[in-house]
């Protein structure tokens, strides 16, 4: 029982954290592997508000969700935008890029050792019930998941601005043409996939560390969980997220031998029998 | 590759039967003059010679460069002339390293043999992993590469009675090449035998591009719903090009363990895959002398920065990466050529 519970909230950290993926790489068609390194930025802004401004931790992790966000908007203007019509490939190669001045930046800054993390006192601990013990951070970061996926799920599906964004990827030039301002759209969508990262980058630093290498090291798991749950897809991305999540922690827990191993495996053979993912649609690129 | 243009041949004859007129043979005049070797390549050859001879001190680093560029011409096989999009070629390389690490650590130190055990690992894994890779679209194949990487890592870094896992395989031994020149310490062997086998599967490499078989990949990458319509088995081919790139990438790792008796545990890492690719993309890809130069200038400058400051070193290695992106996607070989019309334009006004 444990065993699953810890691997639901490792999964609920893994979607919070790929959500913001799902978001750029899904709705928005742009491989984005330097998604770890907007994270990153949320990690460190969380890290350094705590340890040195004193600030609580629950005004910490929205601003450093707004850094992350912040941070997105300006990448976004300068740079992503001119890529939205490039190859996949020139998308993987400039992120690939960005992520190295990333990790080689946080290094200058911050140095290459691990940031101290302190959680506040309300979230510490364990509530312990027979055969189950339940971390109350885990606990926490569940319920935040939860919370996250209604409201997305509400913002994409339901809402002007996300018939807008899904009207300006389907067909950017008709939604140019029915009056859609598509720049500000994709911006904005941007913008709140990298905060979903910062976010995500928060509120992961007490269970994944902070190094100057994490978004390299994180980057291959954001990636398993887009493309097993299925691009753009917020509901795929949640079960995926929760199932890779239970996969790793459970392979590491009863057969640690094997390691990582398993779910990488996990990844292919889903991929081969469903290149599309839990839920998806076909794509047409 | 020999039996390529009998299957091209019998997938034509039925446009050939409805046609007769076309039966003439086409004028492949173009094509064998394309093919022909001109001055500057056999001037670029000349360079290994010249720089054995001007930097004795850094051979090792020298036949490194050699090796590298070995496993870049692999990627632009697969990457550059079929579009195949992969984030996980390091796993054949590893497979090779690994196997002729192995193979000299139990007994066979013959180097040539474990060229060949590599190539043949190599080229069976990549023959499998191909149906798998071929499915789906760029971003599940840049996934699934990635992920059988990803695996085959994990694979080695747990196997450690195997692998030696993170601690790396020793006792690699090597015997004479050829039964003749043993692997000195100052790499002198080392060198030669990495240049030639980089020289000559570049030779090979250079006649598949320039084939038939090379034609019609560049028409895949160009546009996969027509060639079907002139007759080329698209996927077929796909499969021959990835398997093909997967065994030069395994004779690359080969030829790394062989030179530094020594099998460590990133040959399989996804930074390898990312590097390479990055290499390949300086120099220009879809052009095989764009592997070569670019693995020439990236390994260089990490040479020189990489002393200087490792991190500097990566930060303007993402730099020159998104720059390349945004202003010069054809990488040094599409500046040159560039360059090279506008001299020849000015010359002749």
């Amino acid at each position: 029982m444990t065993i699953i519970f810890d691997g639901l909230a490792e999964g609920m950290l893994l979607f919070l954290i790929s959500v913001g993926l799902s978001v750029t790489l899904g709705l928005m068609n742009f491989v984005n592997l330097a998604h770890g390194a907007f994270a990153m930025v949320g990690g460190y802004a969380c890290a350094l508000l705590l340890s040195r401004a004193g600030i609580p931790f629950l005004l910490a992790v929205p601003i450093a969700a707004a850094a992350a966000a912040l941070a997105g908007v300006i990448l976004e203007r300068t740079l992503y935008r001119r890529l939205y019509t490039a190859s996949h490939l020139d998308q993987v190669l400039f992120s690939i890029g960005l992520n190295f001045m990333a990790v080689a930046t946080a290094h200058f800054f911050f140095g290459a050792q691990q940031q101290p993390f302190v959680l506040p006192d309300f979230l510490k601990g364990q509530i312990n019930l027979p055969g189950l013990d339940i971390g109350i951070y885990r606990l926490f970061l569940i319920v935040v998941g939860v919370i996250l996926t209604v409201a997305l799920q509400w913002l994409v599906g339901s809402t002007r601005f996300g018939a807008q964004l899904r009207a300006a990827v389907d067909n950017p030039r008709v939604a140019r043409g029915l009056g859609i301002n598509v720049d500000r759209v994709f911006t904005l969508t941007f913008a709140l996939g990298s905060a979903l990262a910062g976010l995500g980058g928060a509120l992961g630093v007490e269970m994944l560390g902070l190094d100057p290498g994490f978004p390299l090291k994180y980057i291959v798991y954001f990636l398993i969980v887009v493309a097993v749950g299925g691009t753009g897809n917020i509901k795929g991305s949640l079960l995926a997220a929760l199932m890779l999540g239970i996969f790793d922690v459970a392979g590491k827990y009863l057969v640690p031998q094997v390691g990582s191993f398993v779910i990488y495996a996990v990844m292919v053979v889903m991929l081969i029998f469903r290149p599309q993912g839990f839920f998806g649609r076909a794509t047409t690129r | 590759m020999v039996r390529e243009p009998a299957l091209h041949e019998s997938m034509m004859r039925p446009l050939a039967a409805q046609a007769p007129e076309s039966t003439v043979a086409p004028d492949l005049a173009p094509l064998r003059r394309a093919a022909a070797w001109r001055v500057p390549e056999v001037i670029f050859w000349l360079i290994p010679l010249i720089a054995y001879f001007l930097f004795p001190k850094s051979l090792s680093l020298l036949s490194q460069i050699a090796i590298t560029a070995l496993f870049a011409l692999s990627i632009d096989l697969i990457l550059g002339y079929a579009g195949i999009v992969t984030l996980g070629h390091a796993a054949f390389f590893g497979l090779g390293a690994y196997a002729a690490g192995l193979l000299a650590k139990y007994g066979y130190g013959d180097p040539l043999l474990g060229l060949a055990f590599a190539a043949a690992v190599a080229t069976a894994v990549g023959f499998l992993t191909s149906f798998l890779v071929l499915r789906g679209t760029d971003l599940t194949r840049l996934m699934v590469t990635l992920g059988v990487a990803m695996m085959l890592f994990e694979a080695a870094n747990k196997a450690t009675p195997f692998t030696g896992g993170v601690d790396g395989l020793q006792g690699v031994e090597m015997t004479r090449l050829l039964g003749v020149f043993g692997f000195d310490l100052y790499g002198k062997t080392a060198y030669w035998y990495s240049v030639a086998v980089l020289f000559v599967l570049f030779w090979v490499a250079r006649r598949i591009v320039h084939s038939p078989f090379g034609m019609s990949l560049r028409g895949i990458k160009q546009n996969v719903a027509r060639m079907p319509a002139i007759g080329a088995p698209v996927h077929g081919r796909l499969v021959a090009v990835y398997t093909l790139g997967a065994a030069y990438a395994g004779v690359a790792g080969a030829l790394l363990t062989q030179t530094t008796q020594f099998v460590s545990l990133d040959v399989l890492a996804f930074t390898r895959s990312a590097e390479i690719m990055l290499m390949l993309v300086l120099g220009g890809t879809g052009c095989l002398y764009g592997a070569l130069i670019g693995t020439i200038v990236f390994m260089t400058a990490h040479h020189f920065l990489s002393d200087l400051n490792p991190q500097y070193w990566q930060f303007w290695l993402g730099a020159a990466l998104v720059l390349i992106v945004l202003f010069a996607r054809d990488g040094i070989m599409g500046i040159a050529q560039r360059l090279q019309a506008r001299l020849a334009r000015r010359a002749t006004p």
